[in-house]
């Protein structure tokens, strides 16, 4: 049972995000979806950068593509960067609290989704506007509790 | 970077890979449409995502069917009894001018319309993608739906599918910034082209001249021109023609009629899939729709 769920919990927590990036909701409250796929992404690619780093990122990005229904490749590409970004500065990272990290999130996921505005707007002819920014703070909100969350459950069964 | 995990390339490389890849990608699925085929797979891959993401909304409204007093479904059924009656009367007349139509088209030998068959589909996600306007719908290959068919609400046309999966289809909707709808004025049948704004309430007439006789309350209806939508089902309703001279074209906005932004169920059609039969068919003056409806069914 625990050697099983040490190979499952990883592709487990990104597919429960990518549920929760898709999931309906009302209007209103669809402008400050936090990105629960670059959280979980960012979190196991500080923790455990030999197992979770640019490759899953670009797959885990294809399936957000095929999901939004973007043109395959955008998200992909955007995810890379950001993991990247990460990986390579992620002894430093370890290091920070909490909140700064969540402030590291915040400018990260600022960054995605200003690189997934650049290549909209290369293809279609789209402006922008200032509320593509909100999933930003919601992020860095949800960044500590998810923080805590997976490395709970990472400790629990033992995944290296 | 640290050399503790030196498996594989390093990570830059795996960057420049994974952009070089992503770059191809976005290529090749948008500039050549190279992924038609492919997406179909990946969509019904997928799909089980979406499902799993739906199994919330799906519960909630199922409680809330199951909550629903008994008051509210009898004045409820009141209301559809009342509407179906008014229906029904304006189907009656409906029937008369189809058959008058009918004989005056053969009078004038020009080819009688065919009837169209049409599917119910249901709403099954709507895209949290800020940039475009899409939907899926609980329709799939299976069931026969295609690319570039129409789907419609109970008002006016809702977007054309763009991609099919096994189970479940894509739509585009009316008001995405890349999508534009030939459609017709009925007051004067001047054209037009509807594109999407981007935002649900509004499309945008393009290119009008100044001269040209648009009213505020025009209704539009598809023109049939672009051999995509079929001719004559509601679009939109123009809101608002402003003509200012030191703009080259008037700035017409107007209305999508279907409620985009609370649709549930929709109606797929497919154009001239029923073979022409001109000859047989209605019999002439049967005023009855639903015993028409029922003989054609039970008949033969």
């Amino acid at each position: 049972m625990r050697v099983q769920s040490r190979f499952f919990i990883i592709p487990a927590s990104l597919l429960i995000a990518l549920v929760l990036q898709i999931m309906p909701l009302p209007l209103e409250a669809d402008v400050y979806r936090p990105d629960w796929v670059l959280i979980v992404l960012a979190y196991w690619s500080m923790a455990l950068p030999n197992r979770v780093n640019v490759g899953i990122a670009f797959i885990t990005g294809l399936a957000m593509d095929v999901l939004l229904g973007t043109a395959l490749g955008i998200h992909s590409f955007a995810l890379s960067i950001s993991v990247w970004v990460l990986v390579a500065n992620y002894q430093r990272l370890r290091n920070y609290s909490v909140w700064q990290q969540a402030i590291v999130i915040g400018l990260l996921s600022a960054l995605y989704h200003l690189v997934v505005f650049w290549l909209q707007h290369l293809l279609t002819d789209i402006y922008f506007l200032f509320d593509y920014l909100w999933p930003t703070f919601t992020s860095m909100l949800l960044w500590p509790w998810i923080f805590w969350l997976l490395r709970k459950s990472r400790r629990q069964f033992s995944v290296t | 970077m640290d050399t503790i995990f030196t498996r594989g390339p390093s990570i830059n490389s795996r960057l420049a890979l994974a952009l070089a890849l992503s770059v191809m990608l976005i290529v090749v699925d948008h500039k050549f449409d190279g992924f038609s085929s492919t997406r179909v797979y990946l969509n019904s891959l997928i799909s089980p995502i979406q499902y799993i993401a739906n199994l919330p909304s799906v519960m909630l409204s199922e409680s809330a069917q199951r909550l629903t007093s008994h008051q509210q479904l009898l004045s409820e059924n009141e209301r559809l009894t009342n509407r179906l009656l008014m229906m029904s009367e304006r189907l009656q007349r409906f029937e008369i001018l189809q058959t008058e139509n009918v004989q005056l088209r053969k009078l004038l030998d020009a080819p009688v319309k065919p009837e169209m068959r049409k599917m119910v589909a249901e709403l099954m996600a709507v895209d949290n993608n800020p940039f475009s306007q899409q939907i899926v719908i609980n329709k799939g290959a299976i069931d026969g739906v295609f690319p570039l068919q129409s789907v419609l609400d109970d008002r006016g046309i809702v977007g054309q599918v763009m991609e099919v999966g096994t189970t479940n289809s894509r739509v585009l909707l009316i008001s995405d910034v890349t999508h534009a709808i030939p459609v017709r004025s009925v007051r004067n049948n001047i054209r037009f082209i509807a594109s999407g704004s981007g935002s649900l309430d509004e499309l945008i007439l393009e290119h009008v001249p100044h001269s040209v006789d648009v009213k505020e309350d025009d209704l539009l209806l598809s023109s049939g021109l672009g051999q995509v939508f079929p001719e004559g089902y509601p679009v939109a309703r123009v809101s608002s023609v402003v003509r200012d001279e030191s703009l080259p074209f008037a700035t017409v906005m107007a209305e999508p009629l279907a409620r985009l932004d609370r649709l549930k169920y929709l109606l797929l059609i497919w154009p001239e899939l029923v073979q022409e039969k001109p000859e047989e068919v209605l019999p002439p003056y049967k005023f009855l729709p639903q015993d028409t409806a029922q003989q054609e069914e039970n008949g033969q």
